[in-house]
């Protein structure tokens, strides 16, 4: 049975030392819920909270309608995977996955046939009876998942899982948790510091940094409409201009260097005043003008040729470096030391308040803004 | 609601008030002995001490003897670990059994059989007095010691000095070898610093155990008194004994230990790293005359360390008439110890057998505590358990003795006491080797067991003992070993209902009834080498760790 996860004024505190001021959050059934942000950012004491790992200093967690904060950890029915997995070194692999239901005393059959289960499901079957110092780290992974999955917990709990793998594994690996997740249909709270890896297992993701939510949304609305310029950096790769806004005849215009103008219709009313902004430009929204030299003027300095893309590193006249990544062409590569105007592909890119603490478009798509003080009923 | 009474919580407090019975207050108790004469305190001991050649000298005596030891052993043992692991060395797992059991037998033992061997009548020195007509130096005295002592505790140099160098990542001897150094200069310059920090340990040990060592200078120290004999004869000897100038001399002791053990501490700090070798050395073959001279000093070595053993088990078939050895062999030893070896026997299972299984629950539940609930009590707790490490065993015997030998609680002469001595003793070891080991369990190991419902106590007995097993088992044969060949403290708490086979021989020796001797040595060989099988069947493992 799968719950939601309702989480209301979370405090962490050690000693002096505050990680979370006040944090809340709601995780839906079933859903594939992901903390991303740097390290240090409070994402794996926010789970080990959920976890029991960690004692509460202030607030209420619930799943459903069940308070959880004074229920000691092996109490919580919940599956959790360990970043250095917490194999049983001692235990082969089919008591390793057998160990949870053993505790919960189940029947030897229903621990036989669910252990099966799983292990299949995970593929491991044929490796039931070996030790897992034989075992290869995406192999003891998959163990871990299968023994955090096989207690039918509430809440599956994976704290950067796929950290300790290689790179072409993680891949695989990601997608093997993101299937599993799907065909169980558990709700699950996923910590990791790699935005790529979020994005692609993830239904929600929250950013946070400093103990704090920044944006909780789909990776799209996340990396599309970022509701900051910390999220639009931290998700991503991007160009950040500082410029200002002018508002004519209700028209918001942006003057880049080089007197190069853009119109943007989609700037919230409650902004539509001439300001100075920062805009948060991703390098495959930076066009190369071919036509005329309308545009930022930039010299190329290096390019790297990557196949389906190649990648340009500029400068402008007044020395800011800009990445530029463009489909590879069939023809040659600009060559370095070429002068060439840039345009932006308005739609795409986002503008921020000059202290950057918000976006300014429309379509910005942010579950975390519900929680801020002042917008609670 | 959440604040229930911890269990780890009763745990702490239940063995900080055993320690402060059976620890801090013999200790009180002695220093009190040391500092209250008639009533009245007195520091005339201390000047005692200090005022008279025979007294001040015994020190200068164990501070010669336990240096010119310890640094012998290290130059036969470093060598000989650094042989054994880097290269192939014929008959490699028959070294390393004959090595263990050579540390492994009581000191006393190694002494006696060298006594046989090299003594005014010794068998060696005969037939070289026979050959050559030359007339082998005498044993007695500071040379006798000295031989027995490096020959017995080298092995401890070479197990510990193993155990890091199977530690050292071969990348490390490659790359060193890559920017020109190798051989002899990469031994100095990269292999020693290596095992740096166990070298140093293995220095501490070494020094403490022949300094605090009783049995040896006992018997083939004849005048040469070092301090343990002294305070030995000063408790029990035959004339003139004082109780309060024993305890003095214990508490000189007990502060010259200290500052050797801070000292270690202070160097060892300075080399504190950690290795771990994902690629471990293999052995190679050596080639040609170095081959030759690498196998020689190894089987020399372990030879001359093993020869009393050997002897020792030869005597034990010979023929005795009253006390000296006839021509002839039997099994007349055997049958005249067999009224008292029952008992003997019997007695160090019971003994040996309740000290071990309470040193090894104590040592993890104290280590759990000291790595996983750090707090004030426990981080005392762990300070008073080390204590003893630093305490010479007949002292902590003299401290027990009068403690417990008045009322409210009379222990002398029980087993109980000596259980506690050994129990007292040996947990400094046990609680190190469960502390490393556990330290090298991850939490989330522990956290994986109790999310899939476990208690905590569950956990931990489920998890986390299992997963320290190998580790405390290794520490369980190595106290067990000490266990049943402890003398130093047994000699000072027995009587005659609690005599352990270790006991009978030191008894037979100092009566002189060799071949009885020889006999109930050679029954607690054979103990010693069956628990070493049996701990190797169990473990599944070839090696030792301490």
């Amino acid at each position: 049975m799968s719950v939601n996860i309702k989480i209301t004024d979370a405090v962490k505190r050690y000693g002096d030392n505050t990680i979370i001021a006040d944090l809340s959050l709601d995780i839906k059934e079933g859903e594939f819920f992901t903390l991303l942000g740097p390290s240090g950012c409070g994402k794996t004491t926010l789970l080990r909270m959920i976890a029991g790992f960690n004692s509460i200093e202030g607030g209420d967690f619930y799943f459903n309608d069940k308070r959880i904060n004074d229920i000691d950890p092996s109490k919580r029915n919940i599956g959790m995977v360990f970043q250095n997995y917490a194999i049983f070194p001692h235990l082969s692999v089919k008591d390793n996955v057998a160990f949870g239901l053993k505790n919960r005393k189940a029947p030897k059959d229903v621990i036989d046939r669910e252990t099966d289960k799983f292990m299949k499901l995970m593929h491991i079957d044929e490796y039931a009876e070996r030790m897992p110092d034989r075992l290869s780290g995406g192999q003891q992974q998959r163990v871990a998942l299968a023994r955090a999955l096989v207690i039918a917990p509430d809440v599956l709990l994976m704290d950067e899982p796929l950290s300790n793998l290689d790179a072409k594994l993680r891949v695989e690996m990601r997608n093997v948790i993101k299937q599993i997740q799907n065909s169980v249909g558990i709700t699950t709270v996923y910590v990791t510091h790699d935005q790529e890896e979020a994005m692609a297992v993830s239904d929600r993701i929250a950013v946070m940094n400093g103990g704090d939510i920044q944006h909780i949304g789909t990776p799209k609305a996340i990396y599309q409409r970022p509701a900051n310029l910390f999220v639009s950096t931290f998700i991503g790769r991007t160009n950040i201009i500082d410029t200002n806004m002018t508002v004519e005849d209700g028209k918001c215009v942006l003057h880049f260097p080089n007197g190069y103008d853009v119109e943007m219709d989609n700037v919230q009313d409650e902004h539509k005043q001439s300001q100075n902004v920062k805009v948060s430009i991703r390098p495959e929204e930076l066009v190369i003008n071919t036509t005329s030299d309308e545009g930022i003027k930039v010299e190329i300095d290096d390019s790297i040729f990557l196949g389906l893309n190649t990648h340009y590193f500029v400068h402008t006249e007044t020395g800011a470096e800009l990445e530029i990544i463009q489909e590879s062409k069939i023809d040659s590569i600009l060559p370095k030391h070429s002068q060439i105007a840039l345009t932006v592909k308005s739609e795409k890119i986002n503008v921020f308040t000059e202290d950057g603490s918000k976006n300014i478009l429309l379509g910005v798509e942010n579950d975390g803004e519900q929680y801020k003080k002042g917008n609670r009923g | 609601m959440k604040k229930k009474i911890d269990i780890w919580i009763l745990i702490s407090l239940g063995i900080l008030a055993a320690y402060a019975l059976f620890l801090l207050f013999p200790m009180f108790k002695l220093l009190k002995e040391a500092v209250i004469v008639d009533g009245k305190f007195s520091m005339e001991y201390f000047k005692l001490f200090f005022s008279q050649s025979f007294y001040y000298s015994s020190l200068g005596n164990s501070f010669k003897v336990t240096i010119c030891a310890t640094i012998i052993t290290l130059i036969i043992g470093i060598p000989l670990a650094y042989f054994y692991n880097m290269y192939d060395i014929a008959g490699k797992s028959v070294i390393q059994i004959i090595i263990i059991l050579c540390c492994m037998s009581a000191p006393f033992i190694g002494a006696y059989s060298w006594i046989l061997l090299l003594g005014r009548n010794g068998l060696v020195t005969n037939i070289i007095k026979f050959l050559t007509g030359w007339q082998v130096p005498s044993i007695y005295g500071f040379g006798g010691i000295l031989l027995v002592l490096s020959l017995q505790l080298f092995p401890l140099v070479f197990l510990y000095v193993s155990g890091a160098m199977k530690n050292i990542d071969n990348s490390l001897l490659e790359a060193s070898e890559n920017m020109g150094c190798s051989g002899v200069k990469r031994f100095f310059k990269v292999v020693v610093p290596l095992c740096m920090p166990t070298i140093l340990a293995a220095t501490l040990l070494v020094f403490m155990r022949a300094f605090a060592d009783f049995g040896t200078p006992l018997l083939i120290g004849e005048g040469y008194i070092t301090f343990p004999v002294l305070i030995y004869n000063q408790y029990f000897g035959e004339v003139g004994t004082n109780h309060n100038f024993a305890a003095a001399i214990s508490i000189i002791a007990i502060l010259i230990t200290a500052v050797i053990f801070l000292v270690q501490k202070y160097a060892s700090d300075k080399f504190a790293f950690k290795m771990n070798a994902l690629h471990p050395i293999e052995r190679k073959k050596a080639h040609g005359i170095k081959n030759i001279l690498i196998h020689f000093y190894t089987y020399f070595v372990v030879f001359v360390a093993f020869l009393p053993q050997i002897y020792v088990m030869y005597t034990s078939f010979q023929n005795t008439s009253g006390k000296i050895f006839v021509p002839g062999y039997s099994f007349n030893s055997y049958k005249q110890i067999k009224k008292d070896l029952l008992n003997s026997i019997s007695n160090t299972f019971i003994i040996g057998g309740a000290a071990l299984i309470l040193v090894i629950l104590i040592a993890v539940l104290i280590a759990y505590l000291v790595v996983r609930r750090k707090n004030v009590v426990n981080s005392v707790i762990d300070t008073i358990s080390m204590l003893p490490y630093i305490i010479p065993g007949s002292v902590v015997g003299i401290a027990l003795i009068i403690a417990f030998n008045t009322k409210p609680i009379v222990l002398t002469g029980t087993a109980t006491i000596m259980i506690i001595a050994l129990i007292i003793r040996r947990l400094p070891y046990t609680i190190r080797s469960s502390v490393a080991t556990l330290q090298q369990i991850p939490m989330t190991v522990e956290e994986a067991a109790i999310s899939l419902g476990c208690s905590k106590m569950g956990a931990f007995f489920k998890v986390t003992v299992p997963m320290m097993a190998n580790g405390i088992l290794s520490g369980a044969i190595l106290s067990w070993v000490t266990i049943i060949t402890e003398l130093s403290t047994a000699i000072i708490l027995y009587n005659y209902k609690t005599v352990t086979l270790t006991l009978s021989i030191y008894t037979q020796v100092s009566r002189g009834s060799y071949g009885k001797a020889a006999a109930l040595a050679t029954i607690l060989n054979l103990l010693t080498v069956a628990s070493l099988l049996l701990f190797m069947k169990v473990s599944k493992s070839k090696e030792i760790t301490f």
